[in-house]
């Protein structure tokens, strides 16, 4: 190994490989420090299947327009206008170049997967998903030249006036501790798998917290560079949750966890009794409220209901629904309270107003005078075998991160940008996305910041 | 539940696949697995003939071994398929044949060498057997026209009954209703995405083998081999024509067809099974059925002895090694004839079957 490399990059996912290569090309000698082991390189890009970037026409793949412009009112829309609107128009615009520049890397696309018709238009969709994608993108890298080490974790920054200058390991790669390197990129995700740190903003409730991704998301570089002077962005507080089933691992059980099943039923806590319209809006803009819904719950587990008229209404799932001929006997294999909910789903059965259920709209399939409400595709509950998913909240990624500029430069505390240190992926996530998500922005923020980062990364070591 | 270990093994994974969907775009095996919300122990085996083995699922998989929901869906359906050989098999009496198959397509191909030397010894005068034999009819002074066309007739009918029954059965527990056909642009379309191997390539990359880097090896060994066969097969064709329609007896002088198409296949079936054969020996053993080996490789083996003898035999016809020669490439063909329908040989037919199903299914919804 030599003894001082180019640019050093952190990570292991799309951000970082991006990053990487870009740099690579730019004629820098390039080392990436992925923290995990092999199998599990790449961070949560593992478990994403599409990017979304604007485009002026319809592609091969993609079935039609969508403009710089709808994007940047989708992203205004879902962040509630929390975003730094030079840094995301600026992204938006070199997402149309993404979409080849990645292809050009070994990623191949294909047209949007079964029961995921929504994003046929906006979102690319990875052949193969998101390993396939990295495992791309890790052969152009190593057949670029760039070196690559796994379990490789990073103990310390050596970080002076701004200056990034050296990164120790907890094991030596070549008989060193220590990296030395002229840029860094810092791509290593965020902070979600560390549940004590979860713990300072959500309690105990933590615990039961279940994490969709990589359980080596730490956060242990944001955290080391927010500690050295780096200017942090994003609400701390913040993260993306689903609610996801409950017998999923507490790690990594990604997408095939998750349940499409609220609209087509009622959810109840583990007193039996609802607590939120299921019924409020389409389930592609409301999932992802679900998982702070069953945050706010006590010991944070809710269970949808739902009987065997719907069982084929959306995807299947992993773990099979609970069923019970009676409510009474579903409740007992649920452990809640039988008469509770039975009286909850009388209740219900007695509100539903007659309609014409079409889940694709906004129906007018309502219930009246019980609160909440369900305001749309509410239809009894009463064709046995009645079924249930446990569900608790599942935290995708969190918000808190390093701030950037246009150059993926980190700024420091005192509003100086850094000499030579440089941030993509969801470690600057949080410069984007102030809250909420929209289907394939994590991999666009990924993609191209990662590449800019790496390029101007590698202009920096070459002057 | 399903009758054996390894179908509750398929059923579980394709249920994890079906909820996860990644890798609808990689070959036919998925896309046929979204048709469906349950698995009967039919769909299983179809999905698993369906299987190419290109290996890209398990490269491109997040919950492939070591993570804890242990997706390994090539090998998984190698095994389920190799157990469908078995399962469909007629007569069901011979279906032991795949228990341990190398060892018994090494017997019976031993035996019917031997038989075919033995019999060219017991029935020739040792002049004859090593005598140098030139000009049309050189072969029949070994082993009368008549006796040799009836042998191996008989052989290659039996095989014919054998593979038709056993598809017989594949085809009706793989959901198509009694008494439903296969219609002809089906069986079309299927001939051609077997001709070319469209699901053996990875979704576009080609397929994996022995590490992460997709190449096009095993495809082309396979088509060398494929289209050796048939390139032999046709040879054999010409010939009894020739022999019945013109009245032309073999040997045929080099440039005539039935020695063309035969050199060319037979150069086929000695490059194309040691070119799978290594790829074989090299593949990742996590993407292999290991205990298969010995079917695998038997066949090739196989494949590989008709090739190598039927060569040697067009090179040395006109010397005194003609007739051993002769007696170990009938021997090696007969065994392959009689072995076909208890060895790896019919994984193109249980394959054909199940793409001729596919794009029915695929017709079928695009019509819905």
């Amino acid at each position: 190994m030599s003894s001082k490399y180019d640019v050093l990059v952190i990570g292991g996912g799309n951000a970082a490989l991006c990053a990487a290569i870009a740099a690579r090309r730019g004629g820098a000698s390039v080392l990436v420090l992925e923290g995990a082991p092999k199998f599990y390189r790449g961070g949560n890009t593992r478990h994403t299947r599409n990017m979304r970037c604007a485009h002026d026409a319809a592609t091969e793949i993609l079935t039609g327009p969508y403009t710089e412009e709808e994007f940047w009112e989708d992203l205004l829309r879902v962040t509630g206008g929390q975003t730094d609107e030079e840094l995301a128009r600026h992204m938006i615009r070199e997402s149309k170049d993404i979409l080849n520049w990645i292809v050009e890397q070994g990623v191949r696309w294909q047209p949007s997967l079964g029961g995921t018709l929504s994003l046929g238009r906006t979102n690319s969709f990875f052949l193969g998903g998101g390993r396939a994608m990295l495992n791309a993108l890790y052969l152009t890298a190593e057949r670029l030249g760039v070196d690559v080490e796994y379990d490789a974790e990073v103990t310390d920054l050596v970080i002076e006036d701004g200056m990034f200058l050296a990164a120790r390991l907890k094991r030596p790669i070549k008989g060193e501790t220590e990296i030395r390197a002229t840029s860094l990129v810092a791509a290593a995700g965020g902070f979600e798998a560390n549940i004590e740190w979860l713990k300072q903003y959500w309690g105990e409730a933590a615990d039961n917290f279940l994490i969709r991704g990589t359980p080596y998301n730490r956060g242990s570089i944001l955290k080391m560079l927010l500690d050295k002077g780096v200017q942090e962005v994003g609400d701390p507080t913040q993260c993306h949750a689903v609610a996801i089933d409950a017998r999923a691992p507490k790690f990594d059980g990604g997408i095939i966890t998750r349940h499409d099943s609220v609209v087509f039923g009622i959810v109840v806590n583990k007193h039996a009794q609802r607590f939120y319209d299921e019924g409020e809006d389409i389930w592609p803009k409301r999932y992802a409220i679900w998982g702070r819904l069953v945050a706010a719950q006590p010991d944070q587990i809710a269970y949808i209901i739902f009987d065997s008229t719907v069982v084929t209404s959306f995807m299947p799932t992993l773990f099979p629904p609970i069923a019970g001929q009676t409510i009474a006997e579903l409740a007992g294999k649920l452990e809640l309270d039988p008469a509770a909910l039975e009286k909850t789903i009388t209740e219900f059965n007695a509100a539903v107003r007659p309609g014409t259920f079409d889940h694709t709209i906004l129906d007018d399939c309502v219930t009246e005078g019980i609160t909440p409400p369900k305001t749309h595709w509410a239809r009894r509950i009463e064709t046995p075998p009645y079924l249930a998913y446990p569900v608790r909240p599942g935290i995708t990624f969190t918000y808190l991160g390093t701030r950037v500029t246009k150059e993926a430069r980190m700024l420091m505390a005192d509003g100086k940008p850094s000499g030579n240190m440089f941030a993509a992926g969801e470690i600057m996530a949080g410069n984007v996305l102030g809250k909420g998500y929209a289907a394939g922005m994590g991999m666009t923020i990924g993609s191209v910041f990662g590449r800019i980062a790496g390029r101007e990364a590698a202009k920096h070591a070459r002057n | 539940m399903h009758g054996t270990s390894i179908l509750d093994e398929a059923d579980r994974l394709m249920t994890v696949c079906n909820s996860c969907r990644y890798c609808e775009g990689l070959c036919a095996v998925f896309p046929a697995m979204e048709m469906r919300r349950a698995f009967s122990d039919g769909d299983l085996n179809y999905l698993a003939n369906l299987c190419h083995s290109c290996g890209a699922c398990y490269v491109d998989c997040q919950f492939s071994p070591p993570h804890e929901f242990n997706v390994n869906v090539p090998k998984t359906l190698a095994v389920a398929r190799a157990e469908s050989y078995a399962a469909y098999a007629w007569p069901q009496a011979l279906s032991g044949a795949f228990a341990r198959n190398g060892l018994v397509i090494s017997i019976v191909a031993a035996l019917s060498m031997a038989a075919f030397i033995l019999g060219f010894a017991a029935l020739n005068d040792r002049g004859v057997l090593f005598g140098v034999h030139i000009g049309p009819g050189a072969f029949y002074r070994l082993m009368p026209h008549n006796a040799m066309a009836a042998l191996f007739s008989a052989a290659f009918l039996y095989a014919i009954l054998a593979l038709v029954m056993s598809v017989r059965a594949f085809w009706r527990d793989i959901g198509t209703p009694i008494g439903g056909r296969a219609d002809g642009g089906s069986i079309f379309q299927a001939i051609r995405d077997a001709g070319e191997l469209r699901y053996l390539h990875g979704g576009g990359v080609g397929c994996y083998n022995e590490d992460d880097k997709p190449t096009d090896r095993r495809k082309l060994f396979h088509h060398l081999t494929f289209y050796g066969f048939l390139l032999c097969f046709a040879a054999t064709s010409v010939a009894t024509l020739y022999h019945y329609l013109l009245g032309r007896e073999a040997p045929y002088p080099w440039w005539d067809m039935p020695v063309v198409l035969g050199t060319f296949g037979g150069i086929g079936l000695i490059v194309g099974p040691i070119g799978l054969f290594v790829a074989k020996s090299r593949r990742a053993p996590e993407l292999l059925d290991e205990s298969r080996y010995g079917m695998d490789v038997g066949f090739i083996a196989m494949l590989f002895l008709t090739g190598l003898t039927g060569v040697l035999l067009l090179i040395l016809r006109e010397t005194a090694a003609m007739g051993p020669l002769l007696a170990l490439h009938l021997g090696a063909v007969f065994a392959l004839f009689i072995t076909m329908p208890y060895g790896k040989f019919v994984h193109g037919i249980y394959r054909f079957a199940a793409l001729v199903r596919y794009v029915q299914e695929r017709r079928s919804e695009a019509g819905s």
